[in-house]
């Protein structure tokens, strides 16, 4: 068994320290599903533009051509083998996390779907009480206490935050899957984004709804994304919910039903 | 008035057993009290009702979904559905927001009429995906001043996804007042929208009205 280096373990040691601690102080407060944080919106919505661009010139067209060439089935099965492919970096963020549970039910999972399920074209866990269940490093680091930060924009890959976009880099540079050789990790890639194209596809209207029907697609995105994620980071319903009865106009002071 | 919300009768917790919030506001409407305490029995609602009027909406949805109509047909219905079973009048109000203090009250109901149609338009084509799919309630609870009504929407070869029915009778009807899907909820998406349709308009409620008519 090969030894680690001394300053290695070291390193790690101070690593897990660190850990440690910020676990210590649990995750970070999520700001209410209505909070918009968003300095450098200029800057977003240029990439915005390019993005709507983007998908306008190549990524619909695409996904809609490859839509109705291919059947569905094939693009269903491609969207699991890409999800199955993501299980891996699951696994190591839900020990990151330390939910073990959850580590065991991902680790499960991609076993099963990758064996029985053929290389994940088939989802045969979910039928045994194993669904997904997705994290990344962004939850990772709203777990550990890192706060969300303000609202991004990414060219190509769209609405974030600035820790989820930590998280975006850090897993890709823990995916165990980058660990493979060049060939299959290029399968793996085309797999991915064979999967993007169908996914545009699939859910195609209620993209084309916030990109083209909205008339301010950029506010559109950032609110639903956000709403979305914190829904996701909290696992349940916003507690201080805006209820119009008692705040109809958003200030506190007026009963739209008392006369 | 102040919203009665502070009121301990208001809460089904401080109440004897045996007693329920429904049958104490009988009670007190027979004493003629509650015309003069209270304008309306409040919360006579309970989560088990809550959950039943979404149990019968949610019915009523898939019906319409799984109709086989034409798209138009469907946004018809989808309207009618939306004026039968959401207090339409009180998501127009807060969609609006303040700018809705100062506008007229046939501005606000042209607004409402409106706002009801573009929501039919624009939620009716999302709901028109689920064509196959089921939607179960799994469960419901009171928050606050509210219910809560939790069902999973499930369709073939998809990610099952939450829709959540948030419920209230204080229009003086059972009605559903938001729906919030995955956590995006329509009160604070269409505030967002809305109200920047209306910033882009200057302020301007009635060309709003009149943007409001032709989208969706």
């Amino acid at each position: 068994m090969p030894v680690m280096p001394v300053s290695r373990t070291r390193s790690l040691c101070a690593v897990l320290g660190l850990l440690v601690t910020l676990s210590a102080c649990g995750p970070a407060a999520l700001p209410p599903a209505s909070a918009i944080n968003d300095p450098d919106e200029a800057q977003n919505r240029a990439a915005h533009e390019f993005n709507r661009g983007l998908d306008r010139a190549l990524v619909r067209p695409t996904a809609s051509a490859l839509g109705s060439a291919i059947p569905e089935p094939v693009l269903v099965g491609v969207g699991r083998m890409s999800s199955n492919l993501n299980q891996p970096g699951y696994v190591v963020n839900n020990v990151l996390q330390f939910r073990f549970g959850q580590a065991i039910h991902n680790t499960a999972r991609f076993v099963i779907n990758t064996t029985i399920g053929i290389g994940g074209i088939f989802d045969p866990a979910s039928a045994m009480g194993l669904e997904e269940r997705d994290t990344d490093f962004g939850e990772t680091l709203h777990l550990w206490g890192a706060p969300e930060g303000p609202y991004m924009e990414l060219p190509v890959l769209g609405p974030s935050t600035s820790r989820d976009t930590v998280g975006r880099v850090v897993d890709f540079a823990l995916n165990p899957l980058r660990g493979l050789d060049t060939r299959p990790r290029n399968v793996t890639r085309g797999i991915d984004v064979a999967a993007g194209f169908g996914n545009r596809h699939r859910f195609g209207g209620t993209i084309d709804s916030v990109l083209y029907e909205s008339e301010d697609s950029y506010a559109q995105a950032r609110s639903i994304y956000l709403q979305n994620r914190r829904f996701e980071l909290r696992g349940d319903a916003d507690p201080g919910f805006i209820d119009p009865y008692e705040d109809p106009y958003g200030e506190l002071f007026f009963d739209p039903y008392a006369e | 008035m102040e919203s009665c919300s502070l009121t301990p009768m208001q809460n089904n917790a401080t109440l004897p057993s045996g007693l329920t919030r429904r049958r104490f506001a009988a009670l007190t409407a027979g004493a003629g009290l509650a015309a003069l305490v209270m304008p309306r029995p409040a919360m006579a609602l309970n989560t088990a009702e809550a959950r039943g009027l979404i149990d019968r909406v949610v019915a009523e949805l898939l019906q319409i979904i799984n109709s086989g109509q034409s798209e138009a047909a469907m946004i018809r219905e989808f309207e009618r559905f939306f004026a039968r079973h959401a207090d339409v009048p009180i998501i127009a109000q807060s969609v609006l927001g303040p700018p809705a203090r100062s506008a007229s009250r046939a501005q606000m109901r042209a607004f409402t009429e409106a706002f009801q149609g573009y929501m039919a338009r624009k939620y009716g084509r999302r709901f028109r995906e689920f064509i196959g799919g089921r939607i179960e309630v799994v469960d419901g609870r009171q928050v606050n001043q509210y219910f809560e009504i939790i069902s999973t929407v499930r369709i073939r070869n998809e990610r099952p996804f939450e829709l959540r029915w948030l419920v209230s009778d204080r229009s003086g009807q059972d009605r559903f007042f938001n729906l919030v899907i995955e956590g995006v909820n329509l009160l604070i998406t269409e505030r967002s929208e809305i109200g920047g349709m209306l910033d882009r308009r200057g302020g301007d409620i009635d060309a709003l009205i009149s943007h409001l008519r032709t989208v969706g």
